[in-house]
C-alpha cells in the first residue's frame, strides 16, 4: 500500500531542512550581530569622548560632566540596596523557610512578588510622584527616586534568593538541625551563607535596573542637574541614565558627544554586572550538581 | 532554661519579620493600585469614562480641553503588534538554534549575547534607535524616520531576550522520547524539531510572548525617542507617521501638565496598568493549564 | 516455506567511546519472523536493536563497523537514515506518543514523508488503528489528545502510528516492560497476529515472552551473542552453559 513515492518526495524535504537549519542559524547569528552593534556603536563614539573633566568634574554647558549623576547614581544604588536586600531576602526565607505548602499567604504573596515584576517603570514614576514626591512631600528628590527604585527591584532580589535557597540540599538543614541548632540558626548560619552566590546575583542584576532606570526615575527624582556632587537625600538631582537622556534630547553635537559617552559608561556597567552574575551562578550551579 | 526561652523569642520575632518582610510586597501593589487609582479614577469620572477611552481627541491644553486617549491606546497596540512581528519570529527561531541545532563552542557565544541583550538599559537602545534606526527609515523608507516602524523595530529588538530566554528553556523541558518516536518514523531532525517540539513547547513559547508583550507595551523611554510622538487620527496611523502610545503620552507631557491634564495622565497610566493586569492574568491561566496537563 | 534473509548482520562491532558495547555480532534475520533478543541488562540487546535503524546516531561518540544489510543494502553505507527508518519502524520502551490528538499522531509519520490528501491519510490512520487492534476502542475519539489514553493504548498507539508509514521491519525495544499484564497479552496476541506482514525483532526482559511469540531467540552477555537458534531449541536444550544457566534463573 506505498502511497507516495517517499524517494522522490525526500529530496524536497531535505532541501526544507535545509532551508530551516540555514534560518535559525541566521536569527542567531542575527542575535548577536545585533548586541555587537549596538555595543560596537555607542563604545567607539562614546570612550574617546571620556575624560578626566567629565568624569570628575564641575558640570556646566561646556564640560556636561557627569560627576555629580555619577555620585547620585551610586548613593541611589547604595541606599536602595540597604532598603530591599534585607526585604527581599526574607520574604523569600519566608516563602522557602517557613510558609507552609499551599498556604493561602503565599498564594497571595506570589501573585504580588509577579505582579510587581511585570508593572512598567513609568507606572512606578508615577505611583513615586503622587505617593513619595506629592502626598509624603519629599518633592522631586533623591530620596523620592530610592524609595520608588527600592520597591521596583524588589521582585528580582525575590525571585533571585527564593531560587537559591531552594537550591541548597536538605541535608545541609538537617545537618545543622541534627547538631541541635535552631531553626533560626540554621537559616542564618548554613542556608543563607549557601544561598549567597544566588542571593548576590539577584542583588547584581537590581543593581542593574537602577544604573539603566529612567521612566520611574524622570518624575522622583528628577532631571536637575547640580554642578557638583551632593549626598543630600531632599535634593533633586539625575542619575546617570537620565544624564544620558537629557544630553541626548538637547540635540547639540557636543552634548550628543557626551550622550555616547555617558552610554558608553552603562554599558560598561552593564558589562561588569552580567560578568559578575554568570560568574555567581555558575558558582551556585556547582553546589547545585553537589547533591 | 533562661537561653532556651530567649532563643525561643527571638525564633517568633524573627518568623514574624520574616512574614512582614513578605508582605511588602503585597502592601507595595496595593499601594501602587490605591494611589493611581484615587489620582486617576476622579480624572476618568470627570472627563466621562466613554470620552476617555474612545475618543481619539487629545487636546488638553486647549479651550475647552479635551482628553480622548483612543489614539495612544490604538498606538500603543500598533508599535506593540510591530514588535511582536519582528521579535517573535526572530526570537523564537534563535531559541531553536540555542535549544537544538547550537554546537556547544558557538553556545558560549550567543547565550551570553542574549543575557547582555537583556540588561542593556532603555535608554542605549532609544539613542541607538534615534541615531541608526531613524535616519536609516528616513533613508530605505521615507518619511521622517521617527515613525511607527522605528518604534516596532527597536521593541523587537528589546523583546527578543525575553522571547528567546523562556522559549529556550521550554523546548529544552521537551522530552527525548518525543523526538525519537518522530526520528524513528523517518523523519529529518529539523521536521522533528519543527512538527513535533516546538508544538509541544507552545506554552512555554506562548508565555514568552505575552510577556514581550508586556515589555513592549510598557516601554516608555525607547519609544519617546524613537515614535515622534504625535498625536495621530487613528485613520492616519501609518507604518511610516510618528504616533503617540499610553506611555510616551505620559512622559511627554507630565513635566508641564497640571489640574485635570496631571490627572488625565495618571489616568492614562491606569489604562496602562489595566493591560499589564490583563497580560499577568492570561499568564497565570497559562501557568494553570500547563500544570494541570 | 522457507523464509528469505531480511536483516544481515556481518561482523559489528559498536564503541561508545572506550567502551566496547557491541563485539563482533553475526546474525540472520528472516522475514516475516519474530525474532527476540533476551539477556541481562546492559548486555548490548537494545544497542543492536538500535543500530538497526541507526538510532543510535543520535548519541555522540558512537562508532560503528562491520555491516548491517537491509535486503542486501549496507544500511550505514547506501541508505539514507531516513529512508531506512522509514521502512524499520521502532517502538520504544515507553509509549512516546506526541502531546497531539490520537488521529494527528497516527497521521503524522505519512504527512511527513508527503501523503497531503486528506481522503488518503484518514483510509491510512484507520487502517493503521485497526492493524493495532484499536480501531474501536478510538474511532470516536480520534480528535481527543493522546495523552488521554492508558499506558497500554498508548504503547498499541505507538505501535499503529510505526504500522502508518508503511515499514517492513518493526523493532520493539521491551514494549510491555511497562504495561499490566492484560495489556501487555494484547500486545503480545497483536504482533504474532501482524508477523504475516511484517519482519519482528523484539527486545524483552521477560523469557516467558519470548518462548510465547517469537520464533527465534538470540541470547546476549556482555555485548556477545552467546547463543542464537530457534526458540523452541534454544529454552528446551540450549547449547551453551551460560545461555542455560541464564534461561532456568541462575544468574542475571
Amino acid at each position: 500500500m506505498e502511497l507516495v513515492n517517499a524517494e522522490k518526495n525526500l529530496r524536497k524535504r531535505k532541501l526544507i531542512s535545509l532551508v530551516l537549519k540555514a534560518g535559525v542559524w541566521l536569527c542567531g547569528i542575527m542575535t548577536v550581530g545585533i548586541l555587537i552593534f549596538i555595543l560596537l556603536f555607542i563604545l567607539l563614539r562614546g570612550v574617546p569622548n571620556i575624560n578626566m573633566e567629565f568624569l570628575f568634574g564641575t558640570y556646566n554647558s561646556d564640560t556636561l560632566s557627569a560627576f555629580s549623576s555619577i555620585v547620585t547614581t551610586f548613593e541611589m544604588i547604595l541606599i536602595s540596596l540597604l532598603v530591599a536586600v534585607p526585604i527581599g531576602v526574607f520574604c523569600a526565607i519566608y516563602l522557602t523557610e517557613y510558609a507552609k505548602r499551599g498556604n493561602k499567604a503565599v498564594k497571595v504573596i506570589r501573585l504580588a512578588v509577579d505582579t510587581l515584576a511585570g508593572i512598567p517603570s513609568i507606572v512606578y514614576g508615577l505611583f513615586g510622584m503622587i505617593l513619595f514626591v506629592n502626598i509624603l512631600g519629599f518633592r522631586a528628590s533623591v530620596l523620592s527616586g530610592i524609595c520608588t527604585v527600592s520597591i521596583m527591584i524588589l521582585p528580582v532580589i525575590i525571585s533571585s534568593s527564593e531560587e537559591a535557597i531552594k537550591s541548597v540540599p536538605d541535608m545541609y538543614r538537617e545537618g545543622s538541625l541534627g547538631l541541635g541548632a535552631t531553626r533560626l540558626g540554621t537559616v542564618f548560619r548554613i542556608v543563607v551563607p549557601t544561598a549567597m552566590p544566588g542571593i548576590l546575583s539577584g542583588v547584581i542584576l537590581a543593581i542593574g535596573r537602577i544604573v539603566g532606570e529612567t521612566a520611574a526615575l524622570i518624575f522622583t527624582s528628577g532631571t536637575n542637574v547640580l554642578e557638583s556632587p551632593t549626598l543630600d537625600l531632599f535634593a533633586s538631582q539625575r542619575t546617570l541614565a537620565i544624564h544620558m537622556y537629557m544630553l541626548a534630547s538637547e540635540g547639540l553635537p557636543h552634548s550628543k558627544d557626551m550622550a555616547f559617552a555617558t552610554g558608553a559608561i552603562l554599558i560598561l556597567v552593564v558589562f561588569l554586572v552580567n560578568l559578575a552574575t554568570t560568574k555567581l551562578a555558575g558558582r551556585l550551579g556547582r553546589l547545585g550538581n553537589d547533591k | 532554661m533562661e537561653s532556651t526561652r530567649k532563643s525561643h523569642f527571638n525564633e517568633k520575632f524573627m518568623q514574624a519579620i520574616f512574614f512582614l518582610s513578605a508582605l511588602a510586597s503585597v502592601i507595595a501593589v496595593v499601594a501602587i493600585c490605591l494611589f493611581l487609582l484615587i489620582r486617576g479614577v476622579p480624572a476618568i469620572g470627570e472627563i466621562g469614562f466613554m470620552k476617555f477611552i474612545f475618543n481619539e481627541s487629545w487636546k488638553p491644553t486647549n479651550t475647552p480641553p479635551s482628553y480622548g486617549i483612543l489614539s495612544m491606546i490604538v498606538g500603543s497596540l500598533y508599535v506593540t503588534g510591530g514588535a511582536i512581528a519582528i521579535g517573535v519570529p526572530v526570537g523564537l527561531m534563535c531559541a531553536i538554534f540555542l535549544a537544538e541545532f547550537c554546537p556547544p563552542a558557538v553556545y558560549k557565544i550567543v547565550k551570553p549575547a542574549v543575557n547582555l541583550l537583556a540588561g542593556i538599559p532603555s535608554i542605549i537602545y532609544g539613542f541607538f534607535g534615534m541615531e541608526i534606526v531613524v535616519p536609516y527609515v528616513r533613508e530605505y523608507f521615507g518619511g521622517n524616520g521617527f515613525s511607527v516602524l522605528s518604534a516596532s523595530l527597536i521593541l523587537g529588538i528589546m523583546i527578543l531576550p525575553t522571547i528567546i530566554s523562556i522559549s529556550e528553556s521550554s523546548i529544552r523541558a521537551i522530552p527525548y522520547s518525543y523526538k525519537e518516536g518522530s526520528l524513528g518514523l523517518g523523519a529529518t531532525k529539523e521536521e522533528t524539531v519543527f512538527k513535533v517540539i516546538v508544538p509541544a513547547a507552545k506554552s512555554g513559547i506562548l508565555t514568552s510572548i505575552i510577556l514581550g508583550v508586556g515589555r513592549a507595551v510598557g516601554e516608555t523611554m525607547a519609544v519617546v525617542m524613537v515614535a515622534g510622538n504625535a498625536v495621530m487620527p487613528i485613520d492616519k496611523i501609518r507604518l511610516l507617521k510618528p504616533i503617540r502610545t499610553l506611555t510616551t503620552n505620559i512622559v511627554t507631557e507630565m513635566s508641564y501638565a497640571s489640574g485635570l491634564h496631571e490627572s488625565s495622565l495618571i489616568a492614562t497610566g491606569v489604562v496602562l496598568f489595566v493591560f499589564i493586569i490583563i497580560l499577568n492574568t492570561a499568564l497565570s491561566l497559562i501557568k494553570a493549564k500547563s500544570l494541570r496537563n | 516455506m522457507i523464509n528469505n534473509d531480511k536483516i544481515k548482520i556481518e561482523n559489528v562491532n559498536l564503541y561508545y567511546g572506550e567502551f566496547h558495547a557491541l563485539k563482533n555480532i553475526n546474525m540472520n534475520v528472516k522475514e516475516k519472523e519474530i525474532t527476540a533478543f533476551i539477556g541481562p541488562s546492559g548486555c548490548g540487546k537494545s544497542t543492536l536493536l538500535k543500530s538497526l535503524n541507526r538510532m543510535n546516531d543520535l548519541i555522540e561518540g558512537v562508532k560503528i563497523n562491520g555491516k548491517m544489510l537491509l535486503d542486501g543494502i549496507d544500511i550505514y553505507k547506501d541508505m539514507d537514515p531516513t529512508m531506512l527508518r522509514k521502512r524499520v519502524g521502532m517502538v520504544f520502551q515507553k509509549p512516546n506518543p506526541f502531546p497531539m490528538s490520537i488521529y494527528e499522531n497516527v497521521a503524522y509519520g505519512p504527512k511527513t514523508h508527503g501523503v497531503k490528501s486528506k481522503s488518503k491519510l484518514d483510509e491510512i490512520v484507520e487502517q493503521s488503528l485497526r492493524s493495532a487492534a484499536m480501531w474501536d476502542e478510538v474511532k470516536d475519539r480520534l480528535k481527543k489528545s493522546a495523552l488521554g489514553l492508558s499506558g497500554g493504548q498508548q504503547q498499541r498507539l505507538c505501535i499503529a502510528r510505526a504500522f502508518s508509514v508503511n515499514p517492513e521491519v518493526i523493532l520493539l525495544d521491551e514494549p510491555t516492560s511497562a504495561l499490566d499484564p492484560i495489556s501487555t497479552m494484547k500486545i503480545e496476541d497483536l504482533l504474532v497476529d501482524i508477523k504475516k506482514n511484517y519482519t519482528i525483532i523484539i527486545v524483552t526482559h521477560n523469557m516467558q515472552q519470548a518462548t510465547r511469540i517469537s520464533d527465534k531467540t538470540g541470547f546476549f552477555l556482555h555485548g556477545e551473542v552467546v547463543e542464537f537458534d530457534e526458540t523452541e531449541k534454544l529454552f528446551s536444550m540450549p547449547k551453551n552453559k551460560k545461555t542455560e544457566d541464564y534461561i532456568t534463573g541462575r544468574f542475571g
